[in-house]
């Protein structure tokens, strides 16, 4: 194996005898853009996903409103606590969370010129599977967790945590290149923006 | 008063001597002064598309001694103004500065309006090399609509390629003749008499397509078109 | 190791030929013209959106060219950052050095799951699995149906873009999937179908990456489907199979990738899902990641230093989608996992065999109409690669009929005088002529006259009249 390294680096290096030299990385495009709740509302819609903008004290009545009888799954730490549902906790098995109703989470950062949530495996969002394997994903987001743009994302969110960037239902546009949601994961996902 | 040198081309010189023959006529209504170094030959395209580098090397160089000391060269083709400005540079070579036609109308002497009368309905195919090499935009275009009697009929899909590529269009004449057979779909759904491009290369093969099906749609070079005035028309080269 | 490059499928024909056949099918003309227009129009209105495209497209260029200017540096801080963080690194030198680490990693499992990846399709990984008796089962929708139609991949992204539905659907019944219409919706269905089982038991997975960061030792995959975060997050055991330039410096850089990719490639603000795992998490997806780092070639092409810009790309299929070529003959002609212009510039520097005959059709697949270039987000100037190509491929070849006839040319245009002869000469194919158009002419010169008539010299070149007029 030592080998194959040694060797690959000495190619590199070889092919690199002409010192080639580049300039510095131009950094000038667009660092920052708007973080507003009505713009990550009308970029997640736009990839069908049910939108929900409420104020905090709706939150929790709302969210029992559509959980209500359902088996949900729940993250450790999650701040809305759902009087109606079966709350599912770790430890659960691939086969429990394939069964459930969906899954309640909150989110690292939202992104509102992509539409785009982001989970990191924090308090509330929990490890990756269970996000995954339910059907129908709930995900609640805090007005101050919107970035406008992705550089803006990017430098809140670290790298060696697990992430999962989430714009929209599950998707596929492999079929002559037209969109269609629901493949995999969850065909539902509905975002809640508190105000 | 503007001197300027032609480079005709060697396709244009020897194949479509009238597109020469009206760039000089166009550039001298509008006052430039036409210089037309006869010792000029090719620019070396066909051999730098084709993997001929040597040969494009020493034709590039030719170029650049036949043309040295030249304030503005013109070209009456997008493709090798481009491989002249764009190309040749990467050669070693220093050539002139070098503008395709339409360029140096409305860049240079910054006139659209050319005094061109042109009583036919006209669509307008871009050329890649005009489009994306040189980024000439809607130059022609913009001189076009200034054309007096003239229809402009836009063209559906203008900005696909129609097939040429030089060497492609043998090299690889099947997959050509695809793409020149959607080009004058495009051509021929426009109802237009005849089709204009800054390039006799691309003219050459879309014209030659609409020829053989016997289409009624005319070639006709873009600075045809400027040089045509209503005391002297455009009329069909008897050949 | 002396083997042939899998990158390129055994038996192709040279590209005109294949081109022919592919022209004459109907179906696959129909089926990507719909498909190829339909994307780019989307394509431009996602990237008209932003108006700092041009500077994201030129620090994506500049990111890479830093990436590959110091590509060794960089392997060495990823491997590093990946180990601290419990993942193993593999090196291998080649496509079969690259299979034997993945089946050796794959242990007893006779069955793993895998996530669309094309270093995976380039070192024919599957085929190599298959002989050992281990089933690599696609999960991507297009691969799941190039692999269950026993067909072939014709497109980076949408590797099943010359089937249409009904086409998916007649596939998917032959395989035993029962979907109830050709509706995209339901052909999705029944492959979630097919595969949930698969997904909740299988204990290995196999994956490529989009990009990886040095400083980190994050690996990131880019999907639409969901299937990608099944492979990634629950099977025990991950192998990730990257070409050594997917590395990118900085956790920072993929702000850049991150908005060029998803637009230019399935045209979307941003694409479904992006994972970005690092190393092992203890409690959080596959206890044992394995990151195998794929040559290949690709030191080979890098040594060029015109040709090494192809190592820009991110495989986003933007020129593709935009090629006239490649929207007339399909992916197929092209011989390789990689076609169209990216695949043309790309796949004749791996193959690195001036000799072979098919790849060094390649670089002559292209009209130069340079729609690739414009779109590529990473600036990658596929014209002037292919031409630099082509160059290489006409030394290779040495003497033949073509460079005998560039040479005469070549010798004629270095005179003027010799040139006027020429014309004259020339002038002779007016024998050709009747009722002023040329529709036939010998030799070379019917390749032309196939489709088109040739234009009648003039009787006078322009020259003669300059003389006589102005001279
Ligand atoms: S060459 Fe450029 S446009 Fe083509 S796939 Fe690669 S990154 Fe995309």
């Amino acid at each position: 194996m030592a080998s194959a390294r040694a060797e690959i680096l000495g190619r590199v290096r070889d092919a690199l005898r002409d010192k080639p030299t580049a300039p510095p990385v131009p950094r000038d495009y667009v660092r920052s853009g708007e973080a507003s709740v009505e713009l990550l509302a009308e970029r997640v819609a736009h990839y069908r996903a049910t939108v929900h903008v409420v104020a905090e004290p709706d939150v929790v009545p709302l969210l029992g409103e559509l959980l209500a009888g359902k088996r949900i799954v729940v993250p450790d730490g999650l701040a809305w606590d759902v009087p109606g549902m079966t709350a599912l906790r770790d430890p659960l098995t691939v086969a429990e969370l394939d069964a459930a109703d969906g899954a309640l989470t909150g989110c690292a950062v939202a992104i509102a010129q992509t539409g785009t949530i982001v989970l990191d495996g924090g308090p509330g969002q929990g490890r990756r599977a269970l996000t995954l394997l339910p059907d129908h994903h709930v995900c609640v987001v805090r007005a101050d967790q919107i970035a406008g743009t992705v550089p803006e994302a990017l430098e809140r969110l670290d790298p060696l945590r697990p992430l999962t960037f989430v714009s929209g239902p599950s998707a596929t546009s492999d079929i002559e290149l037209d969109r269609v949601e629901g493949v995999h994961g969850p065909r539902r996902l509905e975002v809640l923006i508190i105000r | 008063m503007k001197k300027v040198a032609l480079f005709a081309t060697c396709l244009t010189d020897t194949l479509f001597p009238a597109t020469a023959r009206a760039t000089v006529r166009l550039l001298e209504r509008l006052g430039c002064t036409v210089d037309f170094p006869l010792d000029q030959t090719c620019c070396g395209q066909v051999h730098f598309n084709t993997g001929y580098r040597a040969h494009a090397v020493d034709l590039a160089e030719r170029f650049a001694s036949v043309f040295a000391g030249q304030d503005a060269v013109v070209v009456p083709s997008g493709s090798c103004a481009g491989m002249v400005r764009h190309v040749q540079p990467d050669l070693g070579t220093v050539p002139p500065p070098t503008y395709e036609l339409s360029e140096f109308l409305v860049d240079v002497l910054g006139v659209t309006d050319v005094g061109a009368y042109f009583p036919h309905r006209v669509t307008f195919h871009p050329t890649c090399h005009s489009l994306r090499m040189l980024g000439a935009g809607d130059k022609p275009l913009a001189l076009l609509r200034e054309v007096r009697g003239l229809e402009l009929v836009e063209l559906p899909q203008a900005e696909q390629c129609c097939g040429f590529g030089g060497t492609f269009a043998v090299k690889n004449a099947d997959t050509s003749t695809a793409m020149l057979a959607d080009k004058m779909r495009c051509v021929l759904d426009t109802g237009a008499e005849v089709l204009t491009a800054g390039d006799n290369s691309c003219l050459m093969h879309i014209g030659g397509g609409l020829s053989r099906l016997r289409t009624g749609v005319r070639p006709v070079h873009l600075a045809e078109i400027l040089a045509s005035t209503e005391e002297e028309p455009w009329a069909p080269e008897t050949r | 190791m002396g083997t042939r490059n899998p990158v390129t499928w055994l038996g192709s024909p040279a590209f005109p030929e294949a081109a022919r056949t592919a022209l004459a099918d109907t179906q696959l003309r129909r089926n990507l013209r719909n498909a190829t227009t339909t994307i780019r129009g989307r394509r431009r209105d996602a990237v008209g959106e932003l108006p700092d495209w041009e500077q994201l497209r030129r620090a994506g260029e500049a990111i890479k060219d830093d990436v590959l200017h110091h590509l060794d540096r960089y392997l060495e801080q990823l491997e590093e950052a990946v180990t601290a963080r419990g993942g193993v690194v593999h090196w291998a030198r080649d496509a079969a050095e690259a299979n034997e680490i993945v089946l050796r990693l794959c242990g007893d499992a006779r069955e793993v799951v895998k996530v669309k990846s094309m270093a995976t399709q380039e070192i024919g990984l599957n085929e190599a699995l298959a002989e050992a008796g281990v089933h690599a089962v696609e999960t991507d929708l297009a691969e799941l149906i190039v692999q269950l139609g026993d067909d072939r991949p014709s497109h980076i992204l949408v590797p099943a873009i010359h089937r249409n539905r009904s086409e998916i659907r007649e596939i998917f019944r032959a395989a035993g999937l029962d979907p109830a219409s050709d509706e995209p919706r339901v052909l999705a269905e029944a492959a979630r179908a097919h595969l949930r089982r698969k997904f909740l038991s299988c204990e290995v997975a196999i994956s490529g990456a989009n990009f990886a960061v040095a400083g980190t030792g994050s690996v990131v995959v880019l999907e639409s489907e969901g299937n990608g975060r099944m492979c990634l997050t629950l099977p025990r055991k991950l192998i990730t199979v990257m070409g050594l330039e997917k590395v990118v410096p900085t956790w920072q850089d993929l702000e850049v990738f991150l908005q060029l990719l998803p637009r230019s490639s399935t045209a979307e603000r941003m694409n479904p899902y992006t994972s970005v795992w690092t190393g092992v998490t203890p409690g959080d997806g596959p206890e044992e990641f394995h990151l195998v780092l794929l040559d290949n070639g690709r030191t080979a092409t890098l040594a060029d230093p015109v040709g090494r810009q192809a190592l820009r790309c991110i495989r986003c299929s933007a020129c593709l989608n935009v090629c006239p070529v490649y929207e007339r003959t399909g992916g197929q002609s092209y011989g390789s996992v990689y076609p169209g212009p990216i695949g043309a510039i790309l796949t004749p520097q791996l193959v690195d065999d001036p000799h072979d005959k098919q790849a060094a059709s390649l670089p002559y697949a292209s009209s130069l109409c340079g729609a690739c270039f414009e779109v590529c987000p990473v600036r990658i100037d596929i014209p002037s690669v292919l031409t630099h190509l082509r160059a290489q491929a006409v030394e290779a070849k040495g003497r033949s009929a073509e460079s005998v006839a560039m040479a005469a040319a070549a010798w004629v245009f270095a005179s003027a005088s010799r040139y006027e002869k020429a014309q004259k000469l020339g002038s002779l194919a007016r024998l050709f002529a009747r009722d002023g158009r040329i529709s036939w002419l010998p030799g070379p010169g019917a390749a032309w006259t196939s489709s088109r008539d040739a234009p009648v010299p003039a009787r006078e070149p322009f020259r003669e009249w300059w003389r006589k007029n102005r001279g």
